[in-house]
C-alpha cells in the first residue's frame, strides 16, 4: 500500500458516509447521542427504530438540513459537516422526505426538470431549455422510471398521494447520485405501490448506495444488505437483515413493540 | 389562451411547439393588443397617448417588477417603487433639470445607464437584506426601506432638493428625434414596456424562472436538489430592479418632474394595489392593474363631481374597487378572466356532448 492510499483510507475515503461522534441537541433533548456510523459506497442500509429514535434527525445531519451540534460528517472522504445542503447535493448526495416536499404549483415535468437542473450547470440560465437538449431526455427517462408519464404535465398539487411519493423518488434520482437517503418512502402507499417501490429500489444501479428509513419491514428488509437499529438517539445494534430479525432484544424493543 | 396558460406555467419546458401557426393562435390576443398599441398614435390624442396609455405602460412596468418577485418568487417586495424613484432621481441629478446647482448635465447615454446601475445596485442590496425573510417580514423590511428613502428625499436638499424635488426634467434628444414630443415618447415607452413584458414571460419558462417558482413553492427542497435559494432570490431582485429602474426613468421623462411623492408611501401602496388588482398570476396583470388605476385616477374625480359628490373622494373609489376585486377574486382581474375562460370551455364541452 502506498502512503497516498493509506492517507486516503485514513481520511475515510473508503466510505460513502462516515459519521464520527455525531450528536444533535434540540434544547435539552438529545435527538442524536454520539453516533458513529460508516456506510460503504454502493452499500444499502436500513435504519430502523421506533418513533423518536432519531432516524430522521440522522438523515438531516447527513444532508445538512439540521447540522449536527457535535461531531463530523464525511461524504466520500470529504468533511461536509458545515457545508450547506445544496453543496452536498452537488457532490452527489440525495434525499427523499417523509412528508412529500414537492413544488405543488409546477407540473411533474417541471419538478423533475428542476431536480436535473439543480444537479447540473446553468441553474441561473435566462435561456430556455430546448426539447432537444440532453437534460430533457433525462427528465423523460426519470418520469418513465417512476411510472408518471401519464400525468407528466399535470400540476403536482393535483396528484394522488402515491404519485407524489413516486415523484419524491424521481427527484432524488436526478443528476448523478452517488448516495441516497430515503425517509419512509413507503409511507401511505398501497400494497401494489409498495411492490413498485421495491422494484424501483432494487433496480437502482449497483454503485448507488442508500440508507432507507422504513417502518414497513417487508419493504425495508427486502431492499438492504445491512441494518442499523436505533433507540433513543443511539445505535444499539448493527447486522445483516436475517440477524436483526432473529435478535430477541430487537424483537422485544421494536418488532414486538406494535410497529411490525 | 395567452392569459390562461402561463402564470403557474404548465406548458412543458422545451416543447417549442411544432408549428408557427400554433404559436400564432396561442399568442393572438397578445399580438392583437400589441398591434393596436403600435397603431394607436394614428387615432388617439396626445393626452390619451401619454397621460392614459403611456402612464399605464410605465406604471405597468414598475408593477411588473413587483409581479415578477411576488408571483414567481413569492416575495412581496414593497421596495420596487423606491428602485424606480431612485433611478428617476439619479437621471435627474446626473442629467439635466431646472436646477444647475445640483444637476450635473451629463449626456443621457452616460446618465441613463448609470442611473439604472445605481438603482439596480440598490434593488439588489434590498433583496439581499430581505431574501432571508418570508411573508410578512419581507413586506416589513421592504416597507422600512421605502419609508427611509421617502424621508431621505423629503429632508435632503443637497442632492434630492427636499420637498420641492425637480421640475423641467427633459427627455433627451438622440437619433435626431426629440423624445420629449408625445409620439416618440409614447413609442419609447411602448418599446420598453413590450420588451420587459416579453422578457418576463420568456424568463418565467427559462431555468432561472422555473427555479424561482420552485423556491416559491418549496425553498427547502430547492436546497436539497442543489440550488442556492438565497443567491437565486437576490438575482431575482436584481432582474426585477432593472425593469423598475427603466420604468422609473421613463416616469420622469413622462412627467418632466420628480419629487418625494413619486416614490412615497402612498405611491408604494398604490403599486401594490395595482399588482394585486391586476393579478399576480401572469405578467399582463401588472398592466391591467395599472390601466384600471390610471382610469380611476384620471376620471374618478370628474365622475364624482358629475354625480354631485366631493371630487376629493377618488381615493375612496380606488379603495372600494380594490376591496371588491380582492373579495371576489383573490387572484385579481386575471383570476376572473381565467375562471371565465374555464367556464366558457366547460360549457362548450357540454354543448358538444
Amino acid at each position: 500500500m502506498s502512503s497516498v492510499a493509506e492517507r486516503i483510507a485514513a481520511a475515510g475515503a473508503g466510505n460513502a458516509i462516515e459519521l464520527r461522534g455525531v450528536s444533535r441537541l434540540f434544547g435539552a433533548l438529545a435527538a442524536l447521542n454520539d453516533i458513529t456510523l460508516t456506510v460503504r459506497p454502493g452499500e444499502r442500509r436500513a435504519v430502523l427504530g421506533s418513533n423518536g429514535a432519531g432516524k430522521t434527525t440522522l438523515l438531516n445531519c447527513v444532508t445538512g438540513d439540521f447540522p449536527p451540534t457535535k461531531g463530523t460528517v464525511r461524504f466520500f472522504g470529504e468533511d461536509v459537516t458545515t457545508l450547506p445542503p445544496h453543496e452536498r447535493t452537488r457532490r452527489g448526495l440525495r434525499r427523499t422526505y417523509q412528508i412529500s416536499l414537492l413544488f405543488q404549483r409546477l407540473s411533474v415535468r417541471d419538478n423533475v426538470y428542476l431536480a436535473c437542473r439543480g444537479a447540473s450547470r446553468g441553474r441561473f440560465s435566462l435561456i430556455r431549455t430546448r426539447s432537444s437538449d440532453a437534460i430533457m431526455q433525462s427528465v423523460a427517462d426519470l418520469i418513465v422510471l417512476v411510472h408518471l408519464e401519464q400525468v407528466a404535465d399535470r400540476l403536482v398539487g393535483e396528484l394522488a398521494h402515491g404519485q407524489q411519493r413516486q415523484l419524491e423518488i424521481a427527484l432524488a434520482l436526478a443528476g448523478a447520485p452517488r448516495f441516497i437517503l430515503f425517509d419512509e418512502p413507503a409511507a401511505g402507499l398501497s400494497p401494489n405501490e409498495r411492490g413498485d417501490l421495491v422494484a424501483i429500489l432494487t433496480a437502482l444501479p449497483p454503485h448507488i448506495g442508500y440508507i432507507i428509513i422504513e417502518h414497513d419491514m417487508d419493504v425495508a428488509l427486502r431492499v438492504v444488505e445491512s441494518v442499523t437499529m436505533m433507540h433513543n438517539g443511539r445505535i444499539f445494534k448493527e447486522g445483516a437483515p436475517r440477524e436483526i430479525e432473529a435478535d430477541p432484544e430487537v424483537q422485544q424493543l421494536y418488532l414486538g413493540g406494535g410497529h411490525g | 389562451m395567452a392569459l390562461s396558460d402561463t402564470g403557474t406555467a404548465r406548458r412543458p419546458i422545451g416543447l417549442e411547439g411544432d408549428a408557427f401557426s400554433r404559436w400564432l393562435s396561442q399568442h393572438s390576443p397578445t399580438l392583437l393588443l400589441g398591434l393596436l398599441l403600435v397603431l394607436l398614435p394614428a387615432a388617439a390624442t396626445d393626452f390619451v397617448l401619454d397621460q392614459i396609455v403611456g402612464w399605464t405602460l410605465v406604471l405597468g412596468m414598475i408593477a411588473l417588477s413587483l409581479m415578477f418577485l411576488a408571483g414567481y418568487g413569492g416575495m412581496v417586495s414593497l421596495v420596487q417603487m423606491t428602485v424606480a424613484g431612485l433611478a428617476g432621481y439619479s437621471i435627474t441629478v446626473l442629467g439635466a433639470s431646472s436646477l444647475p446647482s445640483i444637476s450635473l448635465f451629463w449626456p443621457w447615454w452616460v446618465a441613463a445607464p448609470l442611473a439604472i446601475l445605481i438603482a439596480v445596485a440598490f434593488g439588489t442590496l434590498a433583496g439581499a437584506l430581505s431574501a432571508r425573510t418570508e411573508g410578512i417580514y419581507t413586506i416589513m423590511i421592504t416597507l422600512a426601506l421605502a419609508s427611509a428613502f421617502f424621508y431621505l428625499t423629503l429632508q435632503n436638499w443637497s442632492i434630492f432638493n427636499g420637498f420641492n424635488g425637480f421640475t423641467s426634467v427633459p427627455a433627451p434628444i438622440f437619433l435626431g428625434v426629440n423624445w420629449k414630443s408625445p409620439v416618440p415618447l409614447y413609442y419609447l415607452i411602448l418599446f420598453c414596456a413590450g420588451l420587459s413584458y416579453v422578457a418576463v414571460l420568456y424568463v418565467s419558462r427559462a431555468p432561472f424562472g422555473i427555479a424561482l417558482q420552485g423556491a416559491r413553492d418549496n425553498p427547502r427542497r430547492m436546497e436539497a436538489i442543489g440550488f442556492n435559494v438565497m443567491a437565486h432570490r437576490i438575482a431575482a431582485y436584481a432582474f426585477a430592479a432593472v425593469i423598475a429602474a427603466v420604468g422609473g426613468i421613463l416616469l420622469v421623462w413622462l412627467n418632466n418632474q420628480i419629487s418625494p411623492g413619486t416614490a412615497g408611501i402612498q405611491a408604494t401602496i398604490d403599486l401594490l394595489v395595482i399588482a394585486v388588482v391586476g393579478g399576480l398570476g401572469h405578467p399582463i396583470g401588472a398592466f391591467i392593474g395599472a390601466f384600471i388605476y390610471v382610469i380611476l385616477r384620471t376620471f374618478a374625480l370628474d365622475a364624482l363631481v358629475a354625480v354631485g359628490l366631493d371630487g376629493r373622494r377618488f381615493q375612496t373609489i380606488i379603495g372600494l374597487g380594490f376591496l371588491v376585486i380582492v373579495l371576489f377574486s383573490p387572484d385579481g382581474v386575471i383570476g376572473i378572466w381565467r375562471r371565465w375562460l374555464a367556464r366558457a370551455a366547460s360549457s362548450r364541452r357540454g354543448i358538444g356532448r
